[in-house]
């Protein structure tokens, strides 16, 4: 659906945006892009929308070239940004409407209510948009991306300032297009967000592109699994067969800490407690945790900062 | 041509100026009445005959490219310049939309409020001066296309402004001046002769001329030099438009 290649965006101080990202987004996939502050995310979405003009490199939405076919490929995409750009004094229906018309659409009555009333906004559509909150506003902003039918949605940060209860009503709403063929492409902080409704992942860091994975590939590839054994005497030393593994006995002495990443098939639970029992030292308690993508998330960014320097 | 863009854009533009009817028509209608008060009226009535015209009869037509020419200004570069303010310009920019129709789309709105104010202005006047239009349809012509050329001015003060003051600053510090200074309210013969000169280097003369031979069939300047200054400025401004949308210049990074 999406493709770029080899883009690069580089800014007039000669600072390197977007260094060399090549991605292929596939139709009907949630893709999200990960990122701390400044990795290039709102750039590549702006280059693919045409908000922002690349310096090199090729992107094609629907195999029409965004710079070429710019009135085909903008046709198929709606985008909701990370702020409040908005006319303050216009009514939402008033605004929902323009965009609609501005994609080219004829009015459609019908559609528009379909969209304003699945974004709980209908009974909001002759306000003006200064009297509504910040989660409404947020509303409003996608169901202007989505007042002429995209094939693709981006999301800039769409959940940055919503409470709890509109994220996982959002949440839904992107899954619900992703159902009806819409492909999505969000952007974001919470890595939860990514982690409960992305297919795919790809990690931004300082306008490179580091990774792309599979969200299940990804935790099962760079997640880690903690065995956290507690027993009622000290252990002095790590049993000979588990030293082969990351682990560690606490300051106290109290607790043995065991980390396997998620594709270490050697090790198994089983095997582990067979070799604890022969220690002869009574357990109180095993626990194991399984990290986060944001634990993954991290570690990569970390892993390349150090790399760095 | 994307006549839905553009007319989702005239629309818009056109029920902005509605929401705020008393700024965007009453006011600069009254305004332009009060000069009919104190120059026609009042200064009016001690000032001779010009050309077999009568002086509140003479002044209308620089009254009206006064109105014209600020009010196309405003209405561009306002109309283009809130949405760079609050950011809306991204869905402007991200839309499949050609720069010439985002143009046709601002600039026919603008020259629409102002072509309106026009004829507020004229149906006005005539409470206060007996006057008559000799060439009507030139007129018209005229009209449109100045309030065409100065919208797409505008257009572009829009977009080279980043803030209010700058928004401000040319129609204000220029056009303003240059108008008052362009024979509205006076018949370059009247006055000396290094003045005259003077005028004869401000292009607003030559258009408030040209606007004024379509009423009266006379005027200080000829129809030929004031029609053609016009479109050489209407073709400047659209080739520095077509420039702003190649290099995407104070709009896409």
């Amino acid at each position: 659906m999406i493709s770029v290649k080899n883009l690069n965006k580089i800014y007039s101080d000669n600072f390197y945006a977007l260094f060399n990202i090549s991605l292929d987004i596939k139709q009907g996939e949630v893709f999200a892009l990960l990122g701390p502050n400044g990795a290039g995310k709102t750039t590549l979405i702006s280059s693919i929308c045409g908000l922002i003009k690349q310096t090199s490199g090729e992107i094609k939405v629907s195999n029409f070239d965004t710079i070429k076919d710019y009135k085909k490929t903008r046709s198929l995409i709606g985008l909701v940004p990370q702020e409040f750009p908005l006319e303050n004094y216009e009514s939402v229906l008033n605004t929902v409407n323009f965009s609609r018309g501005l994609f080219g659409k004829k009015p459609d009555e019908n559609h528009v209510k379909k969209v304003l009333q699945s974004l709980k906004l209908w009974n909001k559509k002759n306000s003006p948009i200064i009297t509504l909150s910040g989660g409404m506003k947020r509303r409003v902003l996608i169901a202007k991306a989505l007042s002429h039918n995209p094939k693709i949605l981006f999301l800039d940060e769409p959940t940055s300032g919503v409470d709890i209860q509109l994220r996982k009503e959002m949440w839904e709403m992107i899954l619900k297009l992703k159902r009806s063929g819409v492909t999505v492409i969000l952007t974001t902080h919470y890595i939860k967000e990514a982690e409960t409704i992305a297919d795919r992942i790809g990690i931004l860091n300082k306008g490179e592109l580091i990774l792309v994975e599979n969200k299940e590939n990804l935790i099962n590839k760079f997640g880690e699994k903690t065995i956290i054994i507690e027993f009622g005497k000290k252990i002095d030393k790590i049993p000979k067969q588990i030293k082969a593994f990351d682990s560690f006995i606490t300051d106290d002495n109290l607790c043995l800490i065991i980390k396997k990443l998620k594709n270490q098939k050697d090790i198994n639970i089983t095997n582990i407690m067979k070799v604890i029992s022969e220690l002869e030292i009574p357990i109180i308690d095993i626990k194991t945790e399984e990290s986060s993508l944001e634990d993954i998330f991290l570690d990569i960014i970390n892993e390349k900062m150090k790399s760095e320097f | 041509m994307n006549f839905n863009s553009i007319k989702a854009i005239y629309k818009f533009e056109m029920a902005r100026a509605l929401r705020t009817i008393m700024q965007s028509i009453l006011a600069p209608v009254l305004s332009t009445s009060l000069y009919f008060v104190v120059f026609g009226a009042a200064i009016g009535s001690k000032i001779s005959m010009i050309d077999t015209v009568s002086y509140g009869a003479f002044i209308i037509p620089g009254l009206v490219m006064l109105s014209v020419m600020t009010t196309s200004v405003n209405f561009a570069a306002f109309g283009i310049y809130l949405p760079k303010y609050n950011g809306s310009i991204f869905e402007l920019m991200s839309a499949p939309i050609s720069a010439y129709e985002i143009v046709i789309g601002y600039a026919g709105a603008a020259a629409s409020k102002s072509i309106l104010i026009s004829i507020l202005i004229l149906l006005t006047s005539t409470i206060f001066v007996d006057f008559y239009i000799k060439h009507p349809l030139l007129m018209l012509l005229l009209l449109v296309i100045t309030s065409i050329t100065f919208s797409l001015f505008g257009f572009i003060i829009g977009i080279w402004a980043t803030n209010f003051e700058k928004l401000q600053l040319i129609p204000l510090i220029i056009i303003t001046p240059l108008v008052f200074l362009g024979g509205s309210f006076y018949s370059i013969s009247m006055l000396p002769e290094l003045w005259q000169l003077v005028t004869k280097l401000n292009p607003i003369f030559y258009i408030i001329n040209g606007f004024r031979w379509s009423f009266f069939g006379t005027s200080d300047i000829d129809l030929f030099t004031s029609l053609s200054l016009i479109i050489i400025f209407l073709f400047i401004c659209l080739a520095i438009i077509g420039l702003i949308f190649k290099t995407g210049y104070r709009i896409k990074g």
